[in-house]
């Protein structure tokens, strides 16, 4: 898609306001955080496996281009074919060849997010091809013509009430005339809908969770079983699946496997782990004759050699998102672009330019949660103030910002002035207010989505003197 | 395929790691080495028998479970299935050894092919059992088609004890023994399929089957 990342904090400023997304929200947030926490406390090696996985990763990325190009003689070994792909256009183009050398006109999705970063839906339909999602989530938001606001749930922000709606104006060409609103009615009736899709389409194009060196699979997780009916069905199954997403043997596949579920959901294992290792066997009674991927890079090659290296070893759990304040205040939409929370305020500067997604570095309290809950052990704290210095070395920050920093760096450079000049503030601060505050004059943006801390007692400065005093 | 983009990315690769060209032989002998190596890296501990582990996975996964003593017992388990769940009798099997010597019930109309929207219940043999998880193996062969694990809404499949394994690691050394290699598809079966896409409740067959029905033939 196209992003939006600029207008960030207008999108940020409607979610706060907006009751419906904000009760979406709630109601997500602590489902994924309990989850995830009996999941891994039932797993005494759990600290052990990320720890392992940290460092196949870095091993894996220290040699991608070996690790590469083994995938890429072991799909062809298997028969199948791999494109390479610099960005989201050459990927596109790569796509719509193989749909339109195969003949197909319908076109069924799995959920991919290097699929959303390239845009494939709306290029497939611009040249001309019918393309449905399959995922249920990834289906709402197509209805909707939205997209993803969470990289595993995807239609996270949509209410019961408003798919319901969106469900009933799209299915009467199916020849569904009456609303339906309770769950199990909602599914069914996407169940059935997407049935007919599956068995009448020509190209499955799925993502790829891992791809694996030593076998030239590529591996894909879900829960519904979209994904196995998009791919085996089909007469081609395209994947997409990015550079970094390369892992060297199945034994170090299932070291992920342990972390991701319980990552993201707080499974041990979703419903379906496939392997899928080149087109059908001459003898096999399905699957697709023609198997192809496409590797995209897309900036990721950049990042391999600076300082953000790191952030390439992310499996897009999610939840960094789940136990970040401000995505869960604002929701996935409000960044702009096909990631978001504290992985895509990293990713999306990077991939969309620095000057496009300039608020999103900035978008964070820098409490850390995301980093203890990262299995890569990604720093995802550090990153985005790596972003933020780049970006006052790129001259991004707002003038006034640059303006106020460089009074603070003079006061700070300076403590017996700073004090002198921020003793009456404090004292300003803590007139009636009983350790928090409401609103504050000229702050009113801040007050009104928190409350203040007011000053309670001495200072740390004063403290410090009087206990190096008494040493 | 434009092998430019392909020296483009490999390239932009290699300048990132600092290199300029190919891997040192000698480095590349340790990765070969490395890709060949089938070692387990972590694996959890537990302490219960595994077939006690699988069968207690599985039921928490939303999969129900029946042992028997022998392949003479299957017909009558999937049968009592088949009437719990006032299920038809026309049936997808898929064809292995053990499938193959089941004794059907005269009312059962057996098919052996890959399965359409049209069927409701599916037989299927699953190649290795993983204690640590409650999941299935299946893969994909002229004898098994996928469609069969997906397609109807109730996947029946039945496993020998002797085909459990503790660790998802001991399988992949099965996999790589097989005739031919890996399968097209091998399909790692965790319960039944659910989604939570709406408002996170949990709602059972989403769009692959709706029950997960697992006949163990126990070992004695
Ligand atoms: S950054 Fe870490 S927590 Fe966030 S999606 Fe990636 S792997 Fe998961």
């Amino acid at each position: 898609m196209q992003s939006v990342a600029h207008e960030f904090k207008a999108h940020a400023r409607r979610a706060l306001q907006d009751t419906t997304l904000q009760h979406a929200l709630a109601r997500a947030k602590g489902g994924f955080i309990d989850q995830r926490r009996t999941a891994i406390e039932a797993l005494p090696e759990f600290d052990e496996l990320r720890a392992c996985a940290k460092q196949i990763k870095n091993h894996t990325l220290a040699h991608l281009d070996y690790y590469l190009e083994r995938y890429e003689a072991q799909v062809k070994a298997d028969g199948g074919q791999v494109h390479w792909a610099r960005g989201p256009e050459e990927a596109r183009r790569i796509v719509i060849d193989i749909c339109r050398a195969a003949g197909a006109r319908r076109i069924t999705k799995g959920k991919s997010m290097v699929g959303e970063e390239i845009a494939i839906n709306p290029a497939l339909e611009a040249a001309g091809f019918e393309a449905i999602e399959t995922d249920l989530g990834e289906y709402i938001i197509q209805l909707a013509k939205e997209p993803p606001s969470h990289i595993i749930a995807p239609a996270v922000h949509k209410t019961r009430g408003e798919i319901t709606e969106l469900f009933y104006a799209h299915h009467r060409s199916h020849g569904i005339n009456e609303r339906v609103s309770d769950v199990a009615s909602i599914v069914n009736e996407a169940r059935s809908v997407l049935r007919e899709a599956f068995v009448t389409a020509d190209v499955g194009i799925t993502g790829a969770n891992f791809l694996v060196a030593q076998t030239g699979s590529s591996i894909l997780v879900t829960n519904e079983g979209n994904g196995d009916l998009t791919c085996s069905l089909p007469r081609v199954h395209i994947v997409t699946a990015s550079i970094e997403k390369v892992v060297p043997t199945l034994e170090d596949l299932a070291v992920f496997l342990r972390l991701l579920g319980r990552s993201a959901t707080g499974q041990e294992m979703s419903s379906y782990t496939s392997i899928f290792t080149g087109p059908k066997r001459n003898a096999d009674l399905d699957g697709p004759a023609e198997y192809h991927v496409v590797l995209l890079d897309h900036g990721r090659s950049a990042m391999l050699g600076n300082e953000f290296r790191e952030m390439l070893r992310c499996i897009r759990c999610g939840a960094c998102l789940n136990h970040c304040p401000v995505y869960g205040s604002i929701g996935g939409h409000s960044y702009g672009w096909v990631y978001s929370g504290p992985m895509g305020a990293v990713l999306t500067p990077l991939m969309v330019g620095l000057r496009e997604a300039a608020d999103l570095p900035n978008a964070c309290t820098l409490n850390g949660r995301c980093q203890e809950v990262c299995p890569m052990g990604i720093p995802l704290p550090t990153m985005l103030r790596r972003l933020r210095m780049r970006e006052f070395e790129q001259n991004l920050t707002g003038a006034r910002s640059r303006w106020l920093l460089s009074i603070w760096a003079f006061l700070a450079k300076r403590p017996r002035l700073y004090q002198t000049l921020l003793r009456p503030f404090v004292r300003l601060l803590a007139i009636g207010s009983r350790g928090t505050r409401r609103s504050l004059p000229l702050a009113r943006g801040w007050t009104q989505s928190r409350d203040f801390p007011t000053p309670q007692g001495r200072t740390f400065q004063s403290l410090y003197r009087a206990r190096q005093r008494k040493q | 395929m434009s092998d430019s983009a392909r020296n483009a990315v490999l390239d932009s690769v290699r300048k990132a790691l600092g290199r300029d060209c190919e891997l040192d032989a000698s480095i590349e002998t340790a990765l070969d080495g490395r890709l060949n190596d089938s070692g387990p890296h972590v694996l959890p501990v537990f302490d219960e028998p595994p077939l006690e582990r699988f069968v207690d996975k599985l039921e928490t996964v939303h999969a129900t479970t029946v042992r028997v003593a022998g392949v003479a017992d299957i017909a009558a388990a999937i049968d009592s299935y088949i009437g719990a769940h006032r299920l038809p009798t026309n049936i997808v099997v898929a064809r292995s050894a053990l499938l193959d010597n089941i004794d059907w019930p005269a009312a059962f109309h057996v098919e052996h092919r890959g399965a359409t929207v049209d069927d409701v219940v599916s037989v299927t043999e699953a190649l290795a059992g993983i204690a640590e998880t409650g999941t299935l193996v299946c893969g994909s062969s002229e004898s098994h088609p996928t469609s069969l694990n997906f397609l109807p809404e109730n996947h029946v499949v039945v496993i020998s004890e002797s085909r459990l394994y503790k660790h998802m690691e001991e399988v992949w050394q099965e996999l790589r023994r097989l005739p031919g290699g890996l399968p097209r598809a091998v399909n790692l079966i965790t319960g039944p399929s659910k989604t939570a896409d709406v408002e996170q409740t949990i709602q059972y067959g989403a769009h692959g089957p709706r029950r997960l029905h697992v006949i163990i033939i126990e070992q004695h």
